[in-house]
């Protein structure tokens, strides 16, 4: 047996946007066990319902993550709403499901970009992220920012979109499909990305299931897990397709990415054409009593509030376990036996958000 | 009180667990809620979209018993309840010692109510160990 | 003004941000903004970079890890702070594992206070500190940068007084 070395990857690495550190244990070249080390990013947000009343924590829901901001907002509020027994109009689950979705293409474009800046193809990670301002663009004209977007709340939403922003929207959808038309097909046939990818980072349809593996790493083992398939918000009146793959690898990881924001595009399109008219909330009196798990599906996976309430105006308890925890178990089942240079690319494989992880 | 909601204590805790396990659910988390007296520790399970939540109430001293060795994804949320309410968690299959989210200068065990009684030796002498 | 004012290279760190502030400055170096037409890099490694971004509320394991990058950082050397957070600490302020605002740990030259700040803002705080860049390397010691105030809905009183406003700022966020 050769000799162990221990290489500390991060938490200041230069494909890393956010701080955490991997310690993995090599034999020569190969990586023989990974150990995360976390805290660089935990806040403890989950105590500060304790001192903010129920709905200005929406704002600090949307804040536990940049990334997937307005569907952190809307978990809270979907588990409130559940604890209050609060039915929101029709418009605002529809109006919900856009955002949601336009949210998801915007967060699987930033993925792709920084998947190919972990393997050095700096053109895609360019091209992604043009199309992904396109995206961005649009939800500053339909909401008024860019990333945070400030629009959900206890009972629906606080902003309508007018005919001209659905009009607005199909026309940027369109704009978008043919972009991804362009370059998808593109990267996914290239060689030198399968040289990076395919059979890189196995994860066997056990492991996932196992290791209790979320979202797209457990769609790409061969799982068909997707709690939009539970129809909550407007999915069950939108429908939706659920994209699979076998192999487990990080290629089949990208397909899996690739393949929903196509099936994100065309949910936005069959919700603004069934589109129902009417308010987009209801009031909310009183405070909330009781406990709630809510969950809802995010980019990278599943993602579970528990809200306790007591009757006051501040919850006692709100717990969040979010996509990037459940799947790092998982990452740490990946990475060994690959080599040193392949770590970059598996680790942005899950589509790591540290700051939801440790909130 | 939560739909399939199961009360167990810590002697019955880990057979629960494998029988979830044998019955092919999937581990999602573990929720800890500080009631001042006691916490209620939730084991949450997925099958099919469905959750199954086991309720154990744990007195503020008593230990706790790791499910690692069934569930080994449970390890690091354990490690998360060790921190932030200061509970020891024994077996634990990878143990940081109190040091997965918090470091040296942050505060000992945050979430735990501060009107409870002050934490236990065991858990001091833990956090001082790297 | 020399070449690391026209085309300064920059090192990024995240301590304890929401992410929001990270992406929008990785937005800045994309098609759409480009600051990278200039030569202005982001690279890895803080013993080439010119200018620091940091984002956040600093958190206690941050600290140490803050204070290197920064000290790794050859002289003259400019820190940018992105988002309220690192001056305030924003909507985390109330946290239990907050350390405190940027400025506690390392000298900060510029904020652009917001949640998260414009791309636009991004470029405009690192133009101001390539600014400072040229003048530290005549040799001139610059000042630290004073904590932005709320104006948001400016009133008589904080007018008058900048450090009542200050107080106020602290409050509310």
């Amino acid at each position: 047996m050769s000799k162990r070395t221990i290489i500390p990857f991060g938490p200041q690495h230069p494909v890393l946007p956010e701080p955490i550190q991997l310690r993995l244990v090599m034999e020569e070249e190969r990586v023989v066990e990974a150990l995360p080390a976390v805290g660089y990013i935990h806040r403890g947000l989950e105590k500060l319902v304790e001192k903010k009343d129920y709905n200005q924590c929406v704002f600090l829901a949307e804040r536990v993550c940049g990334i997937c901001s307005f569907l952190h907002s809307v978990t809270y509020c979907q588990g409130l709403e559940e604890i209050m027994s609060v039915t929101i109009p029709d418009r605002a689950r529809f109006l919900r499901l856009i955002w949601g979705e336009v949210h998801r293409v915007h967060s699987h474009l930033l993925w792709l970009g920084l998947l190919a800046d972990s393997f050095g193809f700096e053109n895609v990670f360019m091209h992604a992220w043009r199309c992904r301002e396109m995206v961005l663009d649009l939800l500053e004209r339909t909401a008024g920012h860019r990333v945070m977007l400030g629009v959900s709340c206890v009972g629906g939403v606080r902003r309508d979109i007018s005919d001209e922003g659905l009009a607005d929207i199909l026309r940027t959808v369109d704009a978008l499909q043919k972009e991804f038309d362009e370059f998808v097909p593109v990267v996914l046939n290239d060689y030198s990305i399968k040289q990076r990818t395919v059979g890189v980072g196995k994860l066997t349809k056990e492991q996932a299931a196992e290791l209790g593996a979320v979202g797209p790493v457990a769609r790409a083992s061969g799982i068909a897990r997707d709690f939009r398939e539970t129809g909550y918000a407007a999915y069950g009146e939108v429908g939706f397709k659920i994209v699979t793959e076998t192999a487990g690898d990080c290629y089949a990881r990208m397909k899996v990415r690739c393949g929903e924001m196509y099936e994100c595009l065309n949910m936005v399109r069959r919700a603004v054409a069934a589109m129902p008219a009417g308010a987009i909330n209801v009031p909310v009196k009183g405070n909330p009593t009781g406990e709630v798990v809510a969950r809802l599906e995010q980019p990278r996976g599943e993602v579970i509030y528990y809200l306790k309430g007591n009757g006051a105006k501040n919850l006692e308890r709100m717990r969040i376990r979010t996509p990037t925890f459940a799947n790092l178990a998982p990452l740490l089942a990946m990475l060994p036996g690959c080599e040193l240079a392949d770590v970059p690319v598996i680790v942005l494989s899950i589509d790591p958000c540290i700051s939801c992880t440790e909130r | 009180m939560l739909n399939n909601e199961l009360p167990v204590t810590r002697d019955t805790l880990l057979n629960e667990v494998a029988a979830r396990r044998h019955q092919g659910y999937r581990f999602v988390t573990v929720t800890c809620v500080d009631l001042g007296d006691r916490f209620d520790i939730l084991y949450h399970f997925d099958k099919d979209y469905v959750l199954y939540n086991l309720r154990l109430s744990l007195g503020r001293t008593e230990n706790l018993p790791s499910i690692s060795s069934i569930f080994f994804a449970a390890v690091l949320v354990e490690n998360e309840l060790k921190d932030l309410f200061g509970i020891p968690v024994t077996d634990l299959a990878i143990d940081y010692g109190g040091r997965f989210l918090l470091s040296e200068g942050s505060p000992v065990a945050p979430q735990r109510k501060p009107d409870a009684p002050p934490a236990q030796p065991a858990q001091t002498k833990d956090g001082a160990v790297k | 003004m020399s070449a690391s004012s026209k085309s300064p290279w920059i090192v990024h760190y995240n301590c304890n941000s929401c992410n929001g502030c990270d992406i929008e400055f990785v937005a800045c170096l994309t098609p759409m903004y480009d600051v990278e037409r200039f030569g202005i890099l982001h690279v890895g490694n803080p013993k080439h970079a010119d200018i620091l971004v940091v984002t956040g509320s600093v958190n206690h394991r941050d600290v140490r890890v803050l204070r290197n990058v920064y000290a790794q950082m050859p002289e003259p050397k400019v820190v940018v702070a992105l988002g309220v957070c690192t001056s305030s600490g924003g909507i985390f302020a109330d946290c239990y594992n907050i350390f405190g605002d940027v400025s506690k740990v390392i000298p900060v030259d510029v904020y652009v206070p917001a949640c998260p700040p414009r791309p636009e803002a991004m470029i405009d705080g690192i133009v101001q500190a390539l600014g400072i860049l040229e003048r530290k390397r005549a040799g001139e010691v610059m000042p630290s940068a004073a904590k932005p105030v709320l104006t948001l809905r400016p009133t008589a009183a904080a007018e008058a007084a900048p450090a009542a406003a200050q107080a106020a700022e602290q409050g509310n966020a």
